[in-house]
């Protein structure tokens, strides 16, 4: 019987080569969609393997690995694939924005301003911007061909026509570099300005829908607006609750069945590393130590 | 309890076996109980394990077709003709049985059914013994392509659509059994009917060779175990075919009877641009049946909804709240002027 073995980071070497040739091709036309030949991983499609496998092509022996998912270190699918990588690859992993080469998420991007030399990988559930106001694949390749991106226009006119405003909060489309629709994948619109003009490269990888596409770095990321319905992002009423952050992006935590709630940091190493300063937000413990 | 071994369920529950072996596009009997030992009964899971063992395995050459005509045949039968060359093989199946549950296995399982050695006789396939007489569309299909020309595969290459026969039957043959079955059963029930006969069902082993280009022939690898179905079809011809039977096809791994019956009847129904059929049925569009019947790929995008949300989440909690604080503050509002007037 076959006995399974697996090659350094689990894929075949003819396999990142492919994957490494669709990420050159991404690079190359900014925001454009590049099929590729997606493989079956040992995670489950939707959980992430479009990020792994190109984390998984792109990563050496002497990178270094931070993976979140909503922001945090400490979810576990960001616990699951770190550790995936800790054991086929043998990589140093971190937590610290700061020290990671390569930033595996899901929905976030970090607060710090991420730096030349340090790659962000996200995670695509559907990479096509405009799926769900066309659901075929032959249809979205010619609108991208043709750059006809009015129904994407009509759909957020709609949005204001109805709600007085745009009412997409997550998944907000951007075009890149004045020319491809993208999706930003399902990061808040908080997190669309970190995009622009960013200084690391930005990969974004969609493994069952098999499509790579990136931002290279120094590009240009506009969020789609109105002159007279300008893109805004979210801002929080108050700030977090442990390190007192602000201009940051925040979960809310219930504390109990009457309503009551607290608003966390949702990047956690970011609040950990502000409360390892001195920073207090006012549920961050010293009240309890005060009253002791 | 003892634990099961891997050649108990190698043996006692092969029509698992071949499911997953089928599903997960690897022929190899013990890696496909072993996931099914891991997945505790769980197909599918079974089946992702398969698929992910299978994605790291390099490449070294595709085999020649394989010659169903000259399969060792365990089980062969036709529904268009009462008797044929080669005969009516009913061999193992549950067709014609009672389903009533048989309390003598409770003292365990009774020997395996007993195959039917191979007819000795040249079984002809019934697609070929039509093809005398022209009735039927050739081998190479409507549009006149070449035989033996090199066919795509779509675990290496992304699918663009639209797509070419070859890399639809490769995804029907990986597709999801339950999904194939339920849109094969939507063809005959109305939605893009089109008038099915089983020519043949045959089940058996076939060598699978390979060209080895240092030698200048093909070498024989081993046998596997396939099922082949052909569907055939009525058509009433277009301006320049004449009016002929055509066919869906299918062939999947293993003893997979009602798998291989769906993947024909919905590889039939996909071929309605090749015909100039009109596309009225959901079995008939291409781009909706080969994106969803891939249940590896169904299983881990709607089980992905179990993952945290909440940044999404709690960027839609913001937005309600302030339309509802609008929302609230307009019927304020009204309830304000109505009171006044």
């Amino acid at each position: 019987m076959n006995v399974a073995t697996y090659n350094f980071a689990y894929l075949d070497e003819q396999t990142k080569r492919m994957i490494r040739r669709a990420i050159l091709k991404a690079i190359a036309i900014p925001g454009y969609q590049v099929p590729f030949a997606s493989r079956e991983m040992p995670m489950p499609y939707g959980w992430g393997t479009g990020g792994v496998q190109i984390t998984a092509s792109i990563i050496g022996p002497d990178d270094v690995l931070k993976v979140i998912d909503q922001g945090a270190d400490d979810t576990t699918n960001a616990v699951s694939i770190r550790a995936f990588f800790a054991k086929v690859a043998n990589v140093a992993v971190t937590t610290h924005t700061a020290d990671a080469t390569i930033i595996q998420t899901r929905h976030r991007i970090p607060e710090k301003t991420l730096q030349a030399g340090q790659v962000l990988v996200c995670q695509v559930p559907i990479p096509e911007p405009l799926r769900f106001l066309e659901p075929r694949e032959t249809e979205t390749r010619k609108m991208h061909a043709l750059e006809e991106y009015g129904l994407m226009h009509v759909k957020l006119y709609e949005d204001i026509a109805k709600h007085g405003r745009i009412a997409t909060t997550y998944a907000y489309p951007v075009k890149v570099e004045g020319r491809y629709v993208m999706d930003p994948s399902p990061t808040p619109k908080f997190d669309n300005p970190k995009m622009h003009m960013s200084e690391a490269l930005q990969l974004f990888g969609a493994g069952r829908e098999k499509r790579i596409y990136a931002v290279p770095p120094h590009t240009e990321v506009v969020s789609l607006d109105f002159e007279d319905h300008p893109f805004t992002i979210q801002h929080f009423d108050e700030p977090c609750a442990l390190c007192g952050a602000e201009q940051v992006y925040l979960d809310e935590v219930i504390l109990d069945d009457h309503g009551g709630h607290m608003f966390v940091c949702s990047d956690t190493d970011n609040c950990e590393e502000r409360r390892a300063a001195g920073h207090r937000g006012k549920l961050a413990g010293h009240a309890l130590e005060a009253a002791e | 309890m003892p634990a099961l071994r891997i050649d108990q369920v190698v043996e006692q529950l092969g029509l698992a076996i071949d499911r997953v072996m089928g599903e997960g596009s690897l022929y190899d009997k013990d890696l496909a109980a072993l996931a099914i030992l891991q997945a505790r009964g769980d197909l599918i899971e079974a089946i992702f394990l398969v698929r992910a063992y299978r994605t790291t395995l390099p490449r070294f050459g595709n085999s020649t077709p394989i010659d169903t005509g000259a399969m060792q045949i365990e089980r062969r039968i036709s529904a268009t003709f009462k008797d044929l060359p080669g005969g009516q093989v009913l061999g193992p199946t549950f067709d014609y049985t009672h389903r009533l549950l048989d309390p003598s296995l409770l003292s365990g399982l009774t020997d395996a059914p007993e195959v039917t050695p191979s007819a000795p006789e040249s079984t002809p396939r019934v697609t070929d013994l039509l093809n005398g007489e022209g009735l039927i569309e050739p081998d190479f299909g409507a549009a006149g392509e070449e035989l033996n020309q090199p066919v795509g595969d779509l675990t290496r290459e992304p699918l663009e659509f639209p797509l070419d026969r070859d890399l639809r039957l490769q995804a029907l043959a990986r597709g999801d059994e339950g999904f194939l079955l339920g849109l094969g059963y939507s063809t005959q029930r109305g939605y893009a009917r089109n008038h099915p006969f089983v020519g043949e069902i045959r089940i058996g082993e076939v060598e699978v060779e390979l060209d080895i280009p240092e030698l200048g022939f093909a070498v024989s690898l081993g046998r596997i175990k396939v099922t082949e179905c052909q569907m055939v079809n009525q058509f009433k011809g277009s301006a320049t075919v004449p009016p002929q039977f055509t066919r869906g096809y299918g062939l999947v791994f293993g003893q997979a009877e009602r798998k291989a019956m769906s993947m024909s009847l919905v590889d039939r129904a996909l071929r309605a641009r090749e015909f100039g059929e009109d596309i009225k049925g959901i079995a008939q569009d291409e781009e909706f049946v080969i994106s969803h019947c891939d249940n590896v790929q169904a299983t881990g995008f709607v089980e992905h909804l179990k993952l945290p949300h909440y940044v999404d989440f709690q960027a839609e909690l913001d937005l309600i709240r302030r339309m509802r604080g609008e929302f609230e503050a307009r019927q304020d509002e009204t309830a304000l002027r109505e009171a006044a007037e």
